[in-house]
């Protein structure tokens, strides 16, 4: 304390309050228990120092006249904006009452909880959803379009996920011996310094290229940081698949792949079957009723016989082959039957042969040497990162579009190796957000689990990620089959105004429930149609702990700011209501659970404030699979089903999608839509990030709101001169399904063909009942995307890739 | 020669406003008063036709170059939470040899 009062402390940081997905590490000034300022802590690796405005807003966001400070409770109708504060035990006593109501009427299943993007909330509302009983956790945007699609596939693919290796997982950073700076990253699809991508400081962008990083940039906008890039490739949004199999295309015509990585650590080698319909792999059990199923074939040149890979041990039948990459066979099958077998890698080498430059090219609108300089550069560069960003989640075709573009760091081998992408585990293996339900704080018996919405009709919902599948769940709610939904439980989400498209529907749907609670900071669109309101806690007014990757770090209850509550409180008392034997009486004992794979507890991680986990854990670079450190058994590979990382994927062929990436079109588009086009000539591509703001968050913080004071369609120059628009104007952006008015940002930083437009606004300043609901109607360009386009595994909608008219607004 | 400036290596400068919000918060203004510092964008197209996007923190008439927490020994607010580290305060004579090589900068003196 120093002798003017002031307290500081050292913490970091996790949603609520900067929004973001977080990480910095902050210093707080506290004064007579209030905070007065928040600064960066030099100390912390993770932003040394610096801060963005979000967190250097906190004290006009905590101490907010509009905040919500007291439990509410509808008196007036849905809607009408009529509520009256009541205490926490009246709200707790209240939902108990209404939930186990429902939950005896119907079922815990007809009871959703639903989250809005990442952050803290996962392990906390699955917690109380388990504890409830209701395998119904769902994040509502249409097919989970927001990295899961990313990290499904990275799953599968190389049994991890991969980031860019911008050195955080040294406390020196860019200085350690270890750590090679890229030369060249990749960013494709991602406005970096404006945006707060998940476990990454935008930033780091610029310390790298200052250290001699080159850039390539993939996006339809020249933003700023595609300026400063050495290629920028402008792209038609929903193309992304066919420019990663162009790059791929060249790199293996050029001979650019890294021919000994793919031989030894992917399942090029194994063989495929080509007489059945579709491609399928080679089992042993195909060749031996007494094999296993897990075990696939290679070939080996030297006896010119065919060898067996043993999935449980790691190793082929015959230990000093080195089997063939590329060919095609026949072989004898158990019943004697003779078929035609080809290598992986020759069947991929098939698939992408279509995907010349020349046809990439009229895909994608990047010029052929364009595509065939960024394929070098790529390729060439040694090491060379990729970071990739929500483009790819948002279209329909998202799997084999993550796949393609996964695809490049597995060829080149640039996976988990200095500067490139390295494989990114829970610090410590401390799970704060379960992605399974096998890593949650609570399990469901399966005959519950087995009701979660959508598991039946995909693969990959039911077997990656143990959210509800929500463009199911909002037909569901209005068809009422197989069951009905009774109550949804909103927490950390704002359908109506970012997370819902079609938020009309979702309006309807959330009104026409028997009971719903929002847990939220602010007075919301979402929140106004609710029957009780809870008033949750910033970062600074609550404990909680972060491990997303790196490092494993505490977040500290600083002060507290009136009633307000953690989310993870608010969830720990229900939780116990709701569950006759809840294991855990507070949220120390929770952590300290938690935090048993680190050795430690929550106490000794406070006095640490962050920790990386040390050289040789599993949860830190590098070259792990050479290691062995990636699987269970302690043997070298990777976790996938073959321990290859596969290029053919087992996954997709089981779930009966295609096995290898492909390029498809968006369901809208000059070219699947071509009569609609002619009406809607322009591509509507949304998600605009803007600095101050997170998603639907900050535009009540006064200087955050004074830096964007309202929303804006970027418009080329050439295109407003056509449509008769100028810079400033009003303008309407329709189409078949809604219409918005925002402000024309005439520049040329955007294609002609495409207009960007913003997400997540409203008006905290306007009138909150309806039909107003905060002005929303007037400028969610979610109105123009449609619900019920999700691709063919649950995953990817067309967010990115819409068609719309623009023109002048009246008066 | 003792007297305190900032240099600015602006071709780093990502245009994220940080700076703006940080002497805001140091100073607790009111918000849309004159900050010390305003972001400035220019969006040009080079002899290549190529676009290129520069931004330009401005120094205004209400920056006082953070003299109180100078005087204890820290750096400007601004200075401190720049996302891309490229405002450097320092004594003319410092900043000399912090001046960057391969690109233009630029230096706000106090006056
Ligand atoms: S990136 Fe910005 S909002 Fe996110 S934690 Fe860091 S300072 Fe806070
Ligand atoms: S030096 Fe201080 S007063 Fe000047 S702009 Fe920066 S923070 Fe504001
Ligand atoms: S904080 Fe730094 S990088 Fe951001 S706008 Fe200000 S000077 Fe530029």
């Amino acid at each position: 304390m120093k002798n003017d009062g002031v307290k500081i402390i050292k913490t970091t940081t996790w949603s609520p309050g900067p929004g973001c997905h977080g990480g910095c590490g902050i210093l707080v000034h506290v004064k007579d228990d209030k905070v007065i300022k928040v600064e960066g802590d030099p100390d912390h690796p993770w932003n040394q120092g610096r801060l963005c405005s979000r967190c250097l807003s906190m004290t006009q966001y905590m101490y907010h006249k509009d905040r919500l400070t007291k439990p509410l409770k509808r008196v007036g109708e849905r809607g009408q904006g009529k509520f009256e504060p009541i205490s926490w035990d009246e709200a707790f006593d209240l939902i108990e009452k209404k939930m186990k109501q429902i939950r005896q009427d119907h079922g815990p299943e007809s009871m959703i909880f639903h989250q809005g993007t990442g952050r803290d909330i996962g392990g906390w509302i699955s917690m109380l959803a388990y504890a409830y009983g209701s395998p119904n956790w769902m994040f509502g945007l249409s097919g989970i379009s927001c990295y899961t699609p990313r990290l499904m596939m990275m799953s599968i693919t190389q049994g991890d996920f991969a980031v860019v290796d911008a050195a955080q997982w040294h406390e020196k950073r860019y200085d350690d011996p270890e750590y090679e700076i890229p030369e060249t990253v990749t960013i494709w699809g991602q406005n970096l310094p404006a945006t707060c991508p998940d476990g990454f400081f935008g930033h780091w962008y610029v310390d790298l290229m200052k250290r001699g990083t080159r850039l390539m940039v993939i996006d339809p906008r020249c933003t700023w940081i595609a300026s400063r890039a050495k290629l920028w490739l402008q792209l038609r949004p929903g193309t992304d698949a066919a420019l990663a199999l162009g790059f791929i295309h060249v790199m293996i015509k050029e001979n650019l792949v890294n021919m000994t990585f793919i031989e030894k650590w992917t399942n090029a080698p194994f063989l495929v079957r080509t007489d059945t319909p579709e491609p399928i792999l080679l089992r042993e059990t195909d060749l031996a009723p007494s094999g296993k199923s897990t075990n696939f074939v290679a070939h080996d040149p030297v006896s010119n016989e065919f060898v067996i890979w043993d999935s449980d041990n790691q190793t082929y039948s015959r230990k000093d082959t080195t089997p063939s990459m590329d060919g095609e066979f026949t072989i004898s099958l158990t019943d004697g039957t003779r078929i035609p077998v080809k290598t992986v890698w020759r069947m991929y080498k098939e698939n992408v042969e279509e995907y010349t430059p020349q046809k990439v090219s009229r895909i994608t609108w990047v010029p052929e040497d364009k595509i065939v300089q960024g394929a070098r550069m790529y390729a060439k560069s040694s090491p060379s990162a990729l970071h990739w960003g929500l483009p790819i989640d948002t279209i329909p075709s998202t799997i084999p579009t993550s796949q393609a573009v996964n695809h490049l760091w597995c060829l080149s081998g640039n996976l988990d190796n200095p500067g490139g992408n390295a494989i990114a585990r829970y610090a410590y293996d401390v799970v704060t957000y379960p992605y399974h339900s096998g890593g949650s704080i609570l399990s469901l018996p399966p005959e519950v689990a087995e009701k979660r919405i959508g598991i039946n009709d995909y693969g990959p919902i039911k077997d990656f990620r143990a959210w509800a599948q929500p463009d199911k769940v909002l037909e569901q709610i209005f068809t009422k089959k197989p069951y009905e939904i009774k109550g949804m439980w909103i927490q950390t989400a704002n359908p109506l105004a970012c997370t819902g498209m079609e938020p009309q529907k979702w309006h309807k749907a959330i009104k026409q429930l028997d009971f719903t609670v929002c847990v939220d900071l602010f007075m919301t669109p979402t929140a106004m149609l609710c029957d009780v309101i809870l008033p949750a806690a910033t970062f600074l007014e609550k404990d909680s702990l972060k491990a997303w990757w790196v490092p494993l770090q505490a977040i500290k209850k600083v002060v507290e700011v009136d009633e307000c509550k953690s989310d993870i409180e608010i969830n720990l008392e229900l939780s116990k209501r709701f569950m006759k034997d809840f294991p855990y009486d507070n949220t120390r004992d929770l952590f300290d659970s938690l935090l048993k794979s680190a050795g430690i507890t929550y106490q000794q991680l406070c006095d640490n404030t962050w920790m990386i986990p040390p050289k040789g854990h599993s949860s830190r670079p590098y070259y792990r699979h050479e290691k062995g450190l990636l699987r269970a058994d302690g043997k070298p590979g990777f976790r996938t089903p073959s321990g290859k990382i596969e290029l053919f994927s087992s996954w997709l062929e089981k779930w009966q999608l295609a096995p290898m990436p492909y390029h498809e079109e968006p369901p809208y588009s000059p070219v699947s839509t071509p009569d609609l086009f002619k009406e809607y000539p322009l591509i509507l591509t949304t998600g605009r990030r803007m600095g101050p703001f997170f998603h639907s968050e900050h535009r009540q913080i006064p200087w955050l709101r004074a830096q964007q004071k309202e929303p804006v369609l970027e418009i080329h120059p050439d295109t407003a001169q056509k449509y008769g628009i100028t810079h400033g104007q009003k303008v309407c952006v329709e189409n078949w399904l809604g219409k918005i008015t925002v402000k024309a940002l005439v520049t040329p930083v955007i294609h002609p063909d495409i207009v960007m437009a913003e997400h997540g606004w409203w008006f905290p300043e306007k009138e909150g009942a309806e039909p107003s609901l905060f002005g929303v109607w007037d400028v969610n360009v979610n109105q123009l995307i449609p619900m019920g386009h999700e691709g063919k595994g649950g995953l990817g909608s067309p967010i990115k890739s819409m068609l719309c008219k623009v023109y002048k607004a009246k008066g | 020669m003792s007297e305190y400036a900032m240099l600015i290596d602006y071709e780093y400068c990502s245009g994220c406003k940080t700076c703006e919000i940080a002497c805001n918060q140091e100073y607790n203004r009111e918000a849309g008063k004159l900050g010390g510092v305003e972001v400035q964008e220019f969006i040009h197209f080079l002899q290549s036709g190529r676009l290129y996007i520069t931004n330009i923190p401005h120094f205004t008439k209400a920056c006082v170059f953070c003299a109180g927490r100078v005087k204890k020994g820290l750096t400007p607010a601004c200075v401190q939470h720049c996302m891309a580290n490229v405002l450097v305060f320092d004594t003319l004579e410092n900043l000399k040899d912090k001046i960057p090589e391969n690109r233009k900068a630029l230096l706000w003196t106090k006056g």
